[in-house]
């Protein structure tokens, strides 16, 4: 849905553009997001530089803010182990509706260089927390990490919510056997089925 | 200052009200323990009665995946161990590799190796003295030395393509010689710094309150600093001068002039400012490199493609920048070793935590935690 549906004039002569609500609230959500840095590991160093003056990640909007009371996206920067996990999905817990989640780097992704031989690593936060945005890399430089935030930007304006699909997600933790149970995401199973051509394509027409 | 808490430890205080223990638990994420670090902290009112660093947040089996992997197979893995400074694992693992299978390196990656390591003490200090300004409140400290820190990065990306996993260093030499112009914009680079770092020194510790915040906190002597292991800035902080490029010297650094900074008080104050002037040190040792320089080969010749050492052990360490990082490995005669592990000096400096925080208060605690600048991908590995 475009933000802005028609440009015209009021009757005293005043400029007006006409829109609606739902796409007002989607536009304006994305345009300062609010970022939970939980960096564990060699990507917290990035997000850190994505932060400071070379990179300036102030000027979209999104600002490092070590309170997941505060934030609407947690950007996962770095290996998570099965000790860290249960903190990771807590903190996710603690981030009031609606949340996203950034995962930075590969490991975040999947484990990353850490997927095989090792005893200790969770294979991607994607088994304890949903994420929407994936930015692979080992580490991806700032930019990749801006353009990641730019991405989710035009993800949660396609988004609406007055379908209230952010609110009915189930997750669960992993088995120990690393199956991921009860994931159900309607999100991908939309993606899913617009990519197999059952579904035809909604929203997002800029 | 340090208060006495044994005056303290009463459940009543001087004026007749109850006082009694707080636990608090501060991380595994927080932003001010400086990775994932979680500390358990008795608190008597606003001071802290005993701290205990609780770690293995980021423990990822580095070493045991190590068994699993082929000699050169496990550069990239040294990158991940001390992720602010990739270069000194790098060279510590290729130099017990060269010392279990007999290889020698020739003298220009040896050169390399010198230069890129000292290069990397820079931007390593640079975070390490950034983040005690942002602990201490002076977070304009922090966006000045990253801006010298992202200088040393771009470098670094030129030579590698990478900006922080490097695997640049490799047994028997280095991956690739630098590109052309490489070595001038070194020069141009280390030349502006010194200026940089004294204006560092004159922004951050000529300031009245970061005199304050650091004078005095975490007062380590030098007996405990000897018999806790520690090394690196650290134990340097205390007045204790051992530094392994001269104590152990090895390399290339017998042909360097340069000095070894100490402290004298072995407060944060002391450890923070030994960082800085080591910076200043690690840039002449840079110059003299770039003047002795000279054409040639940079890998060894004649490696074979899969290293089998003959059966035994080795172990070598160098002076990263947080202390002794030692690496040893163990052979079976197979292409992988049968053991590697690893000596982090932040995962002994952490471990002065305990000792070094009772009687400061709760906001001193993470300047001290921030002084022994540990990094947990080296701590836990």
């Amino acid at each position: 849905m475009a933000l802005v549906d028609k440009i015209g004039q009021s009757l005293t002569g005043a400029p007006l553009v006409l829109t609606n609500v739902d796409a007002l609230i989607d536009w304006s959500r994305g345009q300062s997001l609010w970022a939970m840095p939980m960096g564990t590991a060699c990507c917290a160093m990035e997000l850190i530089a994505a932060s400071f003056s070379k990179f300036d990640f102030d000027r979209l909007g999104s600002f490092p803010r070590p309170d997941p009371r505060h934030t609407d996206v947690m950007i996962v920067a770095g290996t998570i182990t099965r000790k860290m996990a249960p903190a990771v999905k807590r903190l996710w817990e603690q981030m009031p509706e609606p949340k996203y989640c950034i995962a930075m780097g590969n490991c975040a992704v999947s484990g990353g260089i850490f997927y095989y031989d090792t005893y200790s690593v969770v294979r991607g936060v994607d088994e304890i927390i949903p994420v929407d945005v994936y930015l692979s890399g080992c580490p991806p430089r700032p930019e990749a990490l801006q353009d990641a935030v730019l991405q989710l930007r035009e993800l949660i304006r396609s988004r609406s919510i007055a379908q209230g699909r952010e609110y009915d997600r189930v997750y669960t933790l992993p088995l120990p056997g690393g199956e991921r149970a009860g994931t159900t995401d309607p999100g991908r199973a939309e993606a899913a089925d617009v990519l197999a051509g059952r579904r035809p394509k909604t929203g997002g027409d800029e | 200052m340090a208060i006495d808490i044994e005056s303290r430890t009463s459940v009543y205080d001087e004026e007749g009200r109850a006082v009694e223990e707080l636990v608090l638990n501060v991380g595994p994420s927080h932003p001010s323990t400086h990775g994932v670090c979680r500390i358990i902290a008795h608190l008597d009112g606003e001071v802290v009665t005993k701290a205990e660093p609780v770690i293995g947040y980021l423990h990822r089996g580095i070493e045991k995946m190590a068994e699993n992997r082929t000699y050169l197979q496990i550069v990239p893995l040294t990158d991940r161990l001390d992720y602010v400074g990739s270069m000194y694992a790098n060279w510590a693992y290729c130099r017990a590799v060269e010392r279990l299978a007999g290889i020698g390196v020739p003298e220009r990656a040896e050169y390399l190796r010198v230069i890129t390591c000292e290069l990397q003490r820079v931007a390593s200090h640079m975070m390490s003295i950034g983040s005690t300004g942002a602990d201490t409140g002076a977070f304009t400290m922090f966006v000045y030395a990253f801006d010298v820190r992202e200088r040393v990065i771009e470098l670094f990306e030129a030579l590698t393509g990478s900006r922080l996993t490097y695997n640049y260093v490799r047994p028997g030499g280095v991956a690739a010689d630098a590109p052309e112009g490489w070595l001038d914009d070194v020069r141009r680079v280390v030349g502006q710094m010194p200026a940089r770092l004294t204006e560092l020194d004159r922004l951050f510790f000529g300031n009245t309150i970061a005199r304050g915040r650091l004078k005095g906190i975490g007062v380590l002597d030098v007996p405990t600093a000897i018999a806790w292991g520690a090394s690196g800035p650290v134990a340097r902080g205390s007045g204790v001068g051992w530094d392994l490029r001269k104590s152990d010297t090895y390399s290339l650094y017998p042909r360097f002039d340069f000095d070894v900074p100490v402290g004298e008080r072995g407060d944060a104050y002391d450890r923070a400012r030994v960082r800085l002037w080591e910076s200043v040190e690690s840039c002449r040792i840079i110059e003299q490199a770039l003047d002795q320089i000279e054409p040639g080969h940079v890998k060894a010749p004649g490696l074979p493609r899969l290293l089998k050492p003959r059966p035994g052990d080795a172990y070598d360490h160098i002076e990263s920048a947080r202390g002794s990082l030692g690496i040893y490995l163990v052979s079976d005669g197979s292409p992988r070793p049968y053991r590697m592990k690893v000596r982090s000096p932040a995962f002994c400096n952490l471990a002065l935590l305990p000792l070094l925080a009772p009687g400061h208060t709760m906001s001193d605690l993470v300047v001290i935690l921030g002084s022994l600048d540990p990094v947990f991908g080296e701590v836990d590995r």
